[in-house]
């Protein structure tokens, strides 16, 4: 009976999946599903919502310039960093930066430091995968015909209802779908999950965003309503400027916008590189991953929603309209100016526009699961669907305040705390580890090892110096407002200029709810520390490597 | 469309898709290194 089971089971799994059950290890499937999926880390919503309205803010066409040299000056050197530490902690079993970060120096607060790659992803993944349901909502209502016949302000206040829950809890429902489906995703594994998300919807992204574009770039002004021609809506974008670059908060935002579009400083690169084996490339994947994130960004995400917007309703409206972001003009203005293109083509249209939009964000969200469940299969030796379902019960529960208080800000809270500093902070401490204490040269072999293509030499003094300089530079500029944040300046200013009691009321119970916020937030960060110590004492206890 | 809106707009553009495709076209093309490597499927 015995021998009976024994050979029923060797016929039933291969080799291979008998290591993978043994170990818990991954792999990725190929060469061009690590690179796709490591593009979709980075294209998110960002790519068509935030960087075509930042250029339009920082000097137009002149804010290619400083966008530029950030990407070669701390973009590609932070992405040979993150792959290279990745696939270093990968040769030592790590698969989540608290112990990556270990690996590289014997000084235990490293592995605290590497709390923030699992910190940002967790609270990242739980307001983000709400926005991601907004794209699912409102691709079904794009094909369903609920925009057609609506005037623009019914589809604004259909947002700011959908948002405030007004209207049911359809949100809550498409939010729960979005969940499943990402933890389902993630339980599959890299190979049997991300990587065929990444594998169809990059594909589909980028020919989403080519019809998109099109369809922008064609508007000819008359037709269809509209008022200019599609070409003038780049010509708006593209005019540059010359005089803002020598501003620095254009080159901040540029620095700020390269860095929340290749999803550097989160640890997701981190752990998806964590499984590439020490003789194969890391510089040529983490190129083509990058530039493959910038042809989106500048490419496609300039040429949809200010070509589009500015053929309706003009160049006034829209340099009105970028003032309160890219988020308004991607869900309240575009799907009613798609209305404008008849009932078939606005649907098709629609369901690109959110289809879009929806695959730059689960590419993105299921990369923000897997360092979480690294960390659980590695250290707590979790089966990956038991991990998957952890992380999917964790972001149901953070993500809560964030749809149930939206309009309290907690949205906003998260994503500036978890989504913004922590960013900057780790990818700050990161470099300093790698460039300072890892060492240079040691830093310099990882990042040629295997290598498919030269990486020139300049990159060594570049990751070196120049990078952390300029890490610093926006740690410190960003510090004044983050202590404006902490002391809920401009909500006490509020306060006190005015006298209406109802407001200042409302205004009281905001800071009471952003407070909240803070405190949930650093309570996670505190637990994360106490899972990563617990590891750390059962890793000695088994006498297994740690510094 | 203005010329120094042109100029940047293909500069930029131009640049941004040689390498991409560059990049991606070596994805592709280089020879496979020797098993195991990371990949499952090769």
């Amino acid at each position: 009976m015995h021998i009976w089971s024994i050979g029923i089971l060797v016929l039933c799994l291969n080799q291979s999946n008998i290591c993978k059950i043994m170990s818990n290890k991954e792999n990725w499937g190929s060469r061009v599903g690590l690179v796709l999926a490591m593009a979709g880390n980075a294209v998110g919503l960002g790519n068509f919502l935030r960087f075509p309205v930042q250029a339009v803010q920082n000097g137009g066409g002149a804010f290619i310039i400083p966008y530029l040299v950030c990407f070669l000056l701390m973009g590609i050197p932070l992405l040979f960093v993150e792959w290279s530490m990745g696939r270093f902690g990968g040769r030592h079993g790590h698969h989540s930066t608290p112990f990556i970060l270990d690996s590289m120096d014997k000084r235990a607060f490293w592995k605290y430091i590497g709390v923030f790659g699992i910190f940002t992803n967790l609270t990242v993944a739980a307001y983000y995968c709400y926005l991601e349901s907004w794209t699912l909502s409102y691709a079904y209502h794009s094909v369903s015909g609920s925009f057609m016949g609506q005037t623009q302000e019914q589809i604004t206040s259909f947002f700011g209802n959908y948002v405030s829950l007004h209207d049911g809890y359809e949100p809550i429902a498409i939010w729960l779908i979005c969940l499943l489906l990402n933890t389902w995703i993630l339980s599959k594994g890299l190979s049997g999950g991300v990587e065929k998300v990444a594998k169809i919807g990059m594909p589909l992204l980028i020919i989403f965003g080519i019809f998109l574009a099109y369809k922008g770039i064609t508007l000819k002004a008359g037709v269809n309503g509209a008022i200019n021609d599609g070409i003038v809506g780049l010509n708006y974008l593209w005019t540059p400027n010359f005089d803002s670059i020598w501003q620095p908060k254009v080159w901040l935002a540029a620095a700020g916008q390269i860095f929340f579009t290749l999803s550097v400083g989160m640890g997701s690169i981190q752990c998806y590189a964590s499984y590439v084996k020490s003789k194969d490339d890391i510089a040529l994947n983490s190129m083509s991953a990058g530039w493959m994130n910038e042809f989106v960004e500048v490419v496609l995400g300039s040429a949809i929603i200010i070509p589009i917007s500015i053929g309706y309703l003009g160049i006034d409206k829209v340099s009105e309209l970028v003032k309160s972001g890219g988020l308004g003009l991607g869900f309240k203005t575009l799907p009613y100016l798609f209305t404008q293109w008849g009932s078939t083509l606005s649907a098709i249209s629609g369901f690109m526009w959110f289809g879009l939009l929806f695959f730059a964000g689960i590419t993105s969200s299921l990369a923000m699961g897997t360092p979480c469940m690294g960390f659980l299969m590695d250290e707590f030796k979790w089966k990956r669907s038991n991990a998957a379902w952890t992380f999917g019960l964790a972001i149901l529960i953070l993500g809560l305040p964030t749809v149930l208080f939206f309009n309290h800000g907690v949205f906003d809270e998260y994503d500036y705390w978890a989504g913004t500093v922590s960013l900057v902070v780790f990818a700050l401490a990161e470099i300093i580890l790698f460039s300072w204490v890892f060492g240079m040269e040691k830093g310099w072999n990882e990042i040629n090892r295997g290598a498919d293509i030269v990486v020139p030499t300049i990159f060594k003094f570049i990751t070196k110096y120049i990078t952390p300089l300029i890490l610093g530079w926006v740690f410190f500029a960003s510090l004044p407002d983050i202590f404006e944040k902490i002391s809920n300046k401009a909500i006490i200013e509020q306060i006190a200029n005015t006298t209406d009691a109802n407001l200042i009321n409302e205004l009281n119970s905001q800071m009471l709810y952003l407070n909240g916020s803070r405190i949930l937030l650093l309570l996670i960060f505190a637990g994360i520390s106490y899972l990563v110590f617990i590891a750390y004492k059962k890793r000695q206890k088994h006498g297994r490597f740690t510094s | 469309m203005n010329s120094s809106a042109l100029t940047m707009l293909l500069v930029s553009e131009i640049t941004i898709t040689l390498f991409t495709c560059y990049f991606f076209y070596k994805v592709l093309t280089v020879p496979k290194k020797k098993e195991p490597d990371s990949y499952s499927d090769n």
